[in-house]
């Protein structure tokens, strides 16, 4: 990991700071830290900014007129700072049913990577995962922690509809499809929870930077939850920590 | 007072939009907001609207629209022929409207988009702080048959003066795309960037506001990247050699070679082709650091 990211333009409206590195929890933090300033930054005009595993794209609402003088600005303001050792982390805790009515391809896993369904469960619900940022669809999460025994190729022909909150394995990545989607993941689970919600603001519980635990439930447990969550009567188990 | 468009035949393809969301993309959510930003900005300064007031994107064939009560339009952007009440009008001009007037679009002239401004704005919902139509988020993503548009009606006194606005149209037949070299340009080799810069490449049928696709390929070698930030602009390189150029709707981050980035210019210009189009890349450098 470079110590000092690149900073450059991209096109004429937007700038992007490149950590060029390898990813990780490391590169995570930084990259966190400096969005944080950005945010909080003013500039001559709206701006939004993104990140990635180890890039940020701040993106301007129009063209920038000084690119230039811009660019140097950035740099001078990410020179500054102090990138805190430790930061404040949230743990969510997301119920996920592993039976088979929902883990589409839980034997193929099984076959494939020569575990035993339970196993696959207790490896899948272990670690505490790490957002890395939202993307692809809207809600869906970029996590990081997988265990490498569970890392498995795509499917060769992606399904035409992955069922909204599927929980899928696909190459050292793990996720749940916000939405019905078409998707070429290995689906081992379903979760009644909502990951974005276009009528809530935010939209979406999570943030770049919380961490994750996928926790089992039952079937039954999963039907009467998705009850509670349409009711409007569920709340996401969450703890807080310090640095 | 509030007053309603009837649309009787939806066209192609036609959604309102504005400049698009702004503050939600870390949560996934696509910009979106009009492809020719140029033509928007021009039909509501005529109007003398605010310069982001949400206005109708029409594609290639326009719709058929009955309003209900009197205000002005203006249309910008591709001339798509059209008329109101069978009566030939031109372009960038305000036309003005009385009760039950009826606006139609004919034969393509030029240009692929065209843009219908209204005095005052359309009057219709704001999700995420925009009115842009998305598939999937917002409650319509494209004009239907029978649907209404709501707008405020409001007569311009006689003394005011619309403003004269100078417009070009020269970019709708324009086929040179500006460009900039993408963070992973440098990855390409020295022939890939000969070719990608000299040869002509051709609009693909299957392009929409999320991506526009390019027939020829571009021989390549190049391996995904870590998933990274992409914006509206972005050129992808795909492992087979397709060249994809994502446009608003595109998605927030990307693991393809980013191996150009268009200006602003280059997406205004790139969204009045028509799929089929012949299409340069014009490189532009960024100042020395």
């Amino acid at each position: 990991m470079k110590e000092f990211p690149e900073i450059s333009p991209l096109g004429d409206r937007a700038i992007l700071v490149d950590f060029k590195g390898k990813i990780g929890t490391d590169v995570l933090g930084k990259v966190l830290c400096y969005k944080k300033l950005l945010q909080n930054n003013s500039f001559k005009q709206k701006v939004e900014v993104i990140n990635a595993y180890n890039s940020l794209l701040i993106s301007y609402m129009s063209t920038i007129e000084d690119v230039y003088g811009e660019v140097l600005a950035v740099k001078e303001l990410l020179r500054e700072a102090n990138i805190p050792k430790k930061r404040d982390y949230k743990i969510y805790q997301i119920p996920v049913c592993y039976d088979k009515e929902f883990g589409l391809d839980l034997e193929y896993i099984s076959k494939e990577k020569k575990l035993a369904v339970e196993k696959i469960i207790e490896l899948h619900t272990a670690p505490i995962y790490q957002v890395y940022f939202i993307g692809f669809l809207p809600g869906f999460l970029y996590l990081g922690g997988l265990d490498k025994k569970l890392e498995i190729s795509r499917k060769e022909t992606p399904r035409r509809s992955v069922e909204k909150g599927s929980v899928g394995i696909g190459e050292n990545q793990t996720g749940i499809y916000p939405k019905n989607s078409p998707g070429g993941w290995q689906i081992l689970g379903k979760s009644p929870v909502n990951l974005f919600d276009k009528n809530q603001d935010p939209p979406s519980p999570f943030s770049a930077g919380d961490r994750i635990k996928f926790i089992p439930i039952s079937k039954e447990e999963f039907f009467s939850l998705e009850e509670e969550i349409e009711n409007g009567n569920f709340k996401l188990e969450v703890e807080n920590y310090g640095g | 007072m509030g007053a309603e468009i009837e649309v009787l035949q939806p066209g192609i393809f036609s959604a309102i939009q504005d400049l698009g969301r702004f503050g939600y993309q870390k949560f996934g959510v696509p910009q979106s907001g009009v492809m020719d930003r140029y033509a928007m900005r021009i039909c509501n300064l005529i109007l003398g609207n605010a310069e982001d007031s949400a206005v109708l994107e029409i594609t290639l064939q326009g719709p058929h629209l009955k309003f209900q009560a009197p205000t002005a339009i203006c249309i910008s952007g591709a001339d798509l022929s059209p008329q109101l009440n069978g009566h030939a009008k031109a372009l960038n001009m305000v036309i003005e409207i009385k009760a039950g007037d009826i606006l139609k679009f004919g034969k393509r002239i030029s240009g692929f988009r065209s843009y219908i401004g209204i005095l005052g704005g359309f009057r219709t919902e704001t999700l995420m702080n925009s009115q842009s139509w998305y598939e999937g988020l917002t409650s319509e993503f494209r004009l239907k048959k029978g649907m209404k548009l709501y707008y405020d009606s409001q007569s311009r006194k006689a003394s005011e003066t619309y403003s004269t606005v100078k417009q070009e149209t020269t970019y709708l037949a324009d086929t040179n795309i500006e460009v900039y070299p993408g963070p992973e340009f440098d990855q390409l080799t020295l022939k890939q960037k000969e070719q990608l810069l000299e040869q002509q490449w051709t609009t693909d049928e299957s392009s929409n506001r999320m991506a526009i696709q390019l027939k020829e390929d571009l021989k390549n070698e190049q391996k995904p990247i870590i998933t990274a930030p992409v914006m509206p602009g972005t050129v992808q390189l795909t492992p087979s050699g397709k060249i994809i150029i994502l446009m608003r709707d595109c998605q927030t981050t990307g693991g393809y070679p980013r191996i150009l980035q268009l200006s602003e210019k280059g997406i205004q210009v790139l969204s009045q082709k028509i799929p089929g189009s012949r299409i340069s890349f014009k490189k532009k450098d960024y100042p020395d650091f």
